[in-house]
């Protein structure tokens, strides 16, 4: 068996673009060095509405996200997990997801270390 | 008080100067020169601020057009203005303005380039009494290139830039030319002696805006709706990638306006012809905002929420619909005018949808209909005005306009297409006819 994969994990989490600095400030604390960052659009349970543009209807059916993508050694994952949840809910629906996955390997691209050293 | 410190300046300048006639030449002007100076200084300031509205068309029509498409509507720009002067220059300002050249008296003008007096206007018997040829026809070039750029709007999207550029040449050279020549060249439908109708357009709501208009719903006829428009009964809305150069285009025009509907008292050597132009100024400005207003309020009270594109046409509106009386009308009739442009844009824009007639930016309800409205308003404020005179020039150049556009159309269509095909249209044009995106995402170093 393989336990290297379980060393490191990918968590990703979507959440309100306003929360970004927020969870980035409460990451930092954490200990998180470095993470990714995307504007995506997407629809869970916040279902979407319909504006009017020159008389015409059209359903806005995605709404602005910030998908974070943080990869942590396994020891520090359910900290990052609890600090994004604690910093980007605000109670109302729309606050988002937190996904945790397993990272098969990683590799710091300057120097060629890998794995945990990679972080 | 302080015109006191320029009195000495003043007196040595206006006193007989004997002792300085040996060392410096008299460049006085002489009185018959300055009215002559002054009405072509005019034509060359308005004449700029009527080609700032060529800026002010690309960037409306930049920023109502979604991303893909944006570097293609530059470039159509940039293409049919300067087609546009090159045609009235080669053609275009003769056919319109042939004095006493008619090829078919009243109907058809001169085929000839233009040219200008001579440098210093050295050895001509020149007419003082109005302004230079070269004012002249620099002013109405920018007039041509107006009407050109309104059809671009209304074809953004799915049109091939060759057979646009195609028809913008004969538009140039030839549509608007003969229609304006009939009324401001002096042919049949001008007023004067032996005129067949008083038809009054002062600055051009039918010979420029209607003229672009009909030009370009012959083109939307014939170019057919964008894919997916208008689908199962519904119109799908396909919003502008950039309001803030949409709303700046419009400002633009807006501010370019105040050169088309000043300069076309075509005279500034009177206390009473300056006078006038202040007062079209004045009537422009209000007309835009009576027509931005209304549209604002309209689109409040219809969709819950004020939409700023139709606040933009609502302005443009306005100032179409002041544009053929822009001078008798007070300052309020002036609002109201434009105020009734920017409703019927608002009501025009969601009609053109039902009727599957797809206008991209709006510029047939705000050119044409509203062409229509400022040529017919100007019986609330001219006296010498009729409204049977107002329909009949509004008739003859629709029919001429339309007719002719309608044909030039469908022979481009027939001859070389004049659509993109349905996999261009879905990547965008900037790509698929310029390879060049307006607003690169990816960018190398």
């Amino acid at each position: 068996m393989c336990r290297k994969g379980k060393i490191v994990k990918l968590i990703i989490a979507t959440i309100k673009p306003f929360k970004l600095e927020d969870v980035r400030e409460a990451l930092t604390l954490v200990g998180v060095r470095g993470m990714m960052v995307s504007e995506i659009k997407g629809f869970g349970s916040q279902s979407g509405h319909t504006e009017i543009y020159r008389g015409a209807e059209y359903a806005v059916n995605f709404v602005p996200k910030a998908k974070l993508e943080i990869v942590v050694p396994d020891a520090m994952a359910d900290q990052v997990v609890e600090a994004i949840a604690k910093t980007a809910r605000t109670a109302k629906i729309g606050d988002g997801k937190i996904f945790v996955l397993d990272v098969e390997s990683a590799v710091r691209v300057r120097t060629g270390e890998t794995d945990d050293d990679a972080l | 008080m302080k015109l006191m410190k320029y009195f000495p300046l003043v007196a040595l300048l206006t006193l007989p100067s004997t002792g300085f006639a040996q060392e410096i030449a008299d460049t006085t002007p002489q009185m018959a020169d300055i009215g002559y100076i002054l009405t072509t200084f005019m034509f060359l300031v308005t004449g700029v601020l009527v080609f700032w509205m060529a800026a002010g068309f690309t960037m409306l029509e930049a920023g109502l057009v979604r991303q893909k498409n944006t570097t293609m509507q530059l470039m159509k720009n940039m293409a049919l203005f300067s087609m546009a002067s090159i045609m009235y220059y080669l053609v275009g300002y003769n056919l319109m303005y042939p004095g006493d050249g008619w090829s078919v008296s009243g109907v058809l003008g001169a085929f000839l380039p233009t040219t200008l007096e001579p440098v210093g206007l050295a050895d001509t018997e020149t007419d003082l009494t109005y302004a230079s040829v070269g004012a002249d026809f620099f002013f109405q070039l920018m007039f041509c290139a107006a009407t050109a750029s309104i059809v671009s709007g209304t074809l953004a999207e799915r049109i091939k830039l060759v057979p646009f550029l195609i028809f913008t040449l004969v538009l140039t050279s030839l549509i608007y030319p003969i229609q304006a020549s009939w009324k401001w060249g002096g042919g049949f439908l001008a007023p004067g002696d032996g005129s067949v109708t008083d038809f009054l357009d002062f600055a051009g709501s039918t010979v420029v805006h209607s003229t672009g208009g009909w030009a370009a719903l012959a083109g939307a006829l014939i170019l057919g709706p964008r894919l997916g428009k208008y689908k199962d009964g519904r119109t799908n809305a396909m919003p502008g990638a950039n309001l803030p150069l949409a709303t700046l285009g419009t400002f633009i025009l807006w501010m370019g306006w105040f050169g088309f509907n000043g300069g076309s008292q075509l005279y500034m050597d009177t206390a009473g012809n300056v006078a006038d132009i202040s007062r079209i100024m004045a009537n422009t400005n209000l007309a835009a905002a009576g027509g931005a207003v209304a549209a604002l309020i309209m689109t409040q009270i219809l969709y819950k929420k004020p939409d700023l594109t139709m606040v933009l046409n609502g302005a443009l509106a306005g100032l179409v619909s002041i544009t053929a009386e822009p001078l008798t009308p007070g300052l309020g009739v002036a609002t109201l005018i434009g105020g009734i442009g920017g409703v019927i844009v608002v009501f025009a824009v969601p009609m053109l949808d039902r009727l599957k007639i797809d206008d991209v930016v709006g510029a047939i309800p705000v050119h044409l209909f509203c062409g229509i409205w400022g040529t017919l308003a100007v019986v609330l404020t001219n006296p010498d005005a009729t409204i049977g005179a107002q329909i009949k020039g509004i008739v003859v150049v629709g029919v001429f306009v339309f007719g002719v556009s309608l044909v030039l159309w469908m022979i481009l269509k027939a001859v070389m297409g004049i659509r993109v095909s349905e996999e261009d249209e879905m990547r965008g044009l900037d790509i698929a006819e310029l390879g060049m995106e307006a607003y690169p995402e990816f960018v190398q170093g």
